[in-house]
């Protein structure tokens, strides 16, 4: 495919998420109304009902205008970064996120690393002796990993490696790189383990498919070593259909920090929405659950164009299909 | 022998389980468990060693002790009875979803498979815009927002199912249309409610259903993690979740109260999919 077309298909995409971004935005703003009851009495919170706070809302959220230009308002509002206070604690959101969106990045990529590096490696030595006991324990952790919830097994490692071993903390959220990545091991491995089920299910699938071509047996009797068919040529072709379930992984990652988050009590992103939705804090809500969407649609904008990028047969000519 | 890898199938990818050997002694542990968790879910106070919800405070989060084999959560309350009575809810809600979610995905999948032309893409395009949300966070955040516990996360489960059933259904019915005897039943005249209903519908329905066993799992570990924020079942309820949620801050007085209904859900979730998969790959091998 020329330059030209990939740069067309690079818009279309781009052109693809603006109006999900849209679509996502107004979800958000409805969330208001959504509300049983009046939308001034969820906004006041435990704040008592003076005539002026209950005048200060009504101008705050433009609620005397009709419903589509007060999600006009909203939505320039949140383009110039301005996500409002939260209820309780008049905390600026834009500020609240700021604070927590650290513990959460190191959450989620330390349990990406061990998702992809665990992942690959089980699904491709279960590949290699399939059928043998070993291949046997992986398909069956894979299966009971698939069932158990990030919060099922992060009370179970929380328990045995926490409470009955005593190796790791059981809570906080530690200080400084090393001593975080100790208080955090667990976390992310409760959060790693269901989704890296389905990597490990799809890496053994594509190398034992892999293995029976014909390349693989060419390579062998060419006198190629094992492990230069396996590195060079065989995991290259194997892990595309890795790549391909990267979005999978992400939307996994995401929503598995917020049980994680609060199965270890971990002030991060995931615990501040869950806050927010049990004390009904309906600004911080729309603004955490905005920030979230837009972070899971762009990152699936960008793994659609490194995916693009990495696979030649894609770049040349087969976008379309 | 090659295994095609679906992505439209996921979470519930699967691959053809290796080595004949233990699998069938599995499957016996899973229908073994299940059916332990149905009796459970049908007889459940009739069953339970005393009642789920007789509080003795002066007890408190009391250890297992002959009189209460799991111990007493923070209210003194019999964590065993809990758990055996909290079957209920772990299997109604489920069942719910998977059944309201292969409905709705039948029929919109029939009809955007064999109607295709303006129907297909809505009903396509429709799809592609739910896959895209990150749907526990929406199922969190509309339960929690809306209100009405378990049984608005159930309809909410059943919007967010659709769509992955939706395209399984299309893509069995798109493997159909071509086939002889749709083309001979065009011919003849039959209409199309008919043809889709009657011949096209007993088709694809076995490959269905092993999807729907499989969202019944899926149903299952997304309503116990609702009630484990707080959101799914009323306080007080005696269900896995919940009972996750309220003890909580006990892992160390008395940890079964959290393992037990932990283990309830890894058992009962992991069960139901080597069901699932099982079914899946006898209806396949025909």
């Amino acid at each position: 495919m020329s330059r030209g077309g990939l740069i067309r298909y690079f818009l279309r995409r781009f052109a693809m998420a603006v109006p999900l971004l849209l679509i996502i935005s107004f979800g958000v703003f409805a969330l208001i109304h959504a509300a049983p009851g009046d939308p001034v009495r969820a906004l006041l919170g435990t704040r008592p009902a003076r005539p002026e706070t209950i005048a200060a809302i009504r101008e705050r959220f433009n609620l005397d205008d009709p419903f589509l230009v007060q999600y006009g308002k909203w939505l320039w509002r949140v383009l110039h970064g301005d996500l409002g206070r939260a209820i309780r604690g008049d905390q600026l959101i834009t500020r609240a996120i700021g604070d927590r969106l650290g513990l959460t990045i190191y959450l989620t990529l330390y349990s990406t690393a061990i998702i992809l590096g665990l992942g690959i490696a089980l699904g491709a030595m279960a590949a290699f002796r399939r059928g043998s006991r070993l291949d046997r324990i992986v398909v069956m952790l894979g299966v009971f990993g698939v069932s158990s919830p990030s919060f099922v097994t992060g009370i179970f490692l929380l328990y045995f490696f926490g409470v009955v071993l005593g190796l790791f903390p059981t809570f906080g959220a530690g200080h400084g790189f090393l001593d975080r990545a100790w208080h955090l091991t667990l976390p992310a491995l409760a959060l790693a383990l269901s989704v890296m089920a389905i990597v490990v299910k799809i890496t053994r699938a594509s190398v034992i498919e892999e293995l029976g071509k014909d390349y693989v047996a060419f390579g062998r009797a060419r006198g190629l070593g094992s492990a230069r068919i396996i590195f060079a040529y065989l995991l290259r072709n194997a892990l595309i259909p890795v790549v391909t379930a990267a979005g999978l992984v992400i939307v996994g990652v995401v929503a598995g920090a917020i049980y994680v988050e609060v199965t270890f009590a971990l002030p991060g992103l995931g615990s501040l929405i869950v806050d927010a939705v049990q004390n009904r804090d309906i600004p911080m809500i729309q603004g955490t659950t905005l920030f979230l969407s837009a972070f899971v649609i762009v990152v699936h904008l960008l793994i659609d164009i490194v995916y693009v990028l990495i696979d030649p047969r894609i770049r040349y000519g087969r976008v379309e299909a | 022998m090659s295994v095609p890898i679906d992505l439209s199938a996921l979470p519930s990818a699967r691959v053809a389980a290796s080595g004949r050997r233990g699998t069938s002694l599995l499957i016996h542990a899973a229908v073994f468990i299940v059916g332990l968790v149905v009796i459970c879910a049908a007889l459940g106070p009739a069953i339970a060693p005393g009642s789920p919800d007789t509080q003795r405070l002066l007890v408190g989060d009391a250890l297992p002790s002959a009189e209460f084999w799991a111990g007493t959560d923070l209210l003194g309350r019999d964590v065993l009875s809990r758990t055996i009575v909290g079957a209920r809810t772990a299997l109604v809600g489920p069942i719910i979803v998977a059944a309201g979610a292969f409905a709705i995905a039948t029929l919109l999948g029939l009809l955007a498979g064999y109607l295709g032309g303006l129907v297909d893409t809505v009903v396509m395009r429709w799809v592609d815009f739910m896959f895209a949300l990150p749907g526990p966070l929406v199922a969190i955040v509309v339960v929690g927002v809306v209100g009405g516990g378990y049984w608005t996360a159930v309809a909410v489960l059943v919007a967010l199912f659709v769509p992955a059933d939706t395209r399984i259904v299309r893509s069995a019915v798109l493997a159909q249309r071509p086939l002889p005897y749709i083309e001979a039943a065009r011919t003849l005249g039959i209409s199309k409610a008919r043809i889709l209903f009657v011949h096209i519908l007993p088709n694809v329905l076995p490959i269905v259903c092993a999807y729907v066993v499989l969202d019944f799992a899926f149903a299952l570990v997304n309503l116990a993690g609702l009630s484990f924020l707080g959101l799914g079942v009323q306080p007080g309820t005696a269900d896995w979740g919940r009972m996750l949620f309220e003890n909580r801050n006990i892992l160390f007085s008395n940890p079964v109260a959290l393992l037990l209904p932990a283990l309830m859900i890894i058992l009962t979730a992991g069960s139901i999919n080597l069901i699932g998969d099982w079914v899946y790959e006898r209806f396949s091998a025909q």
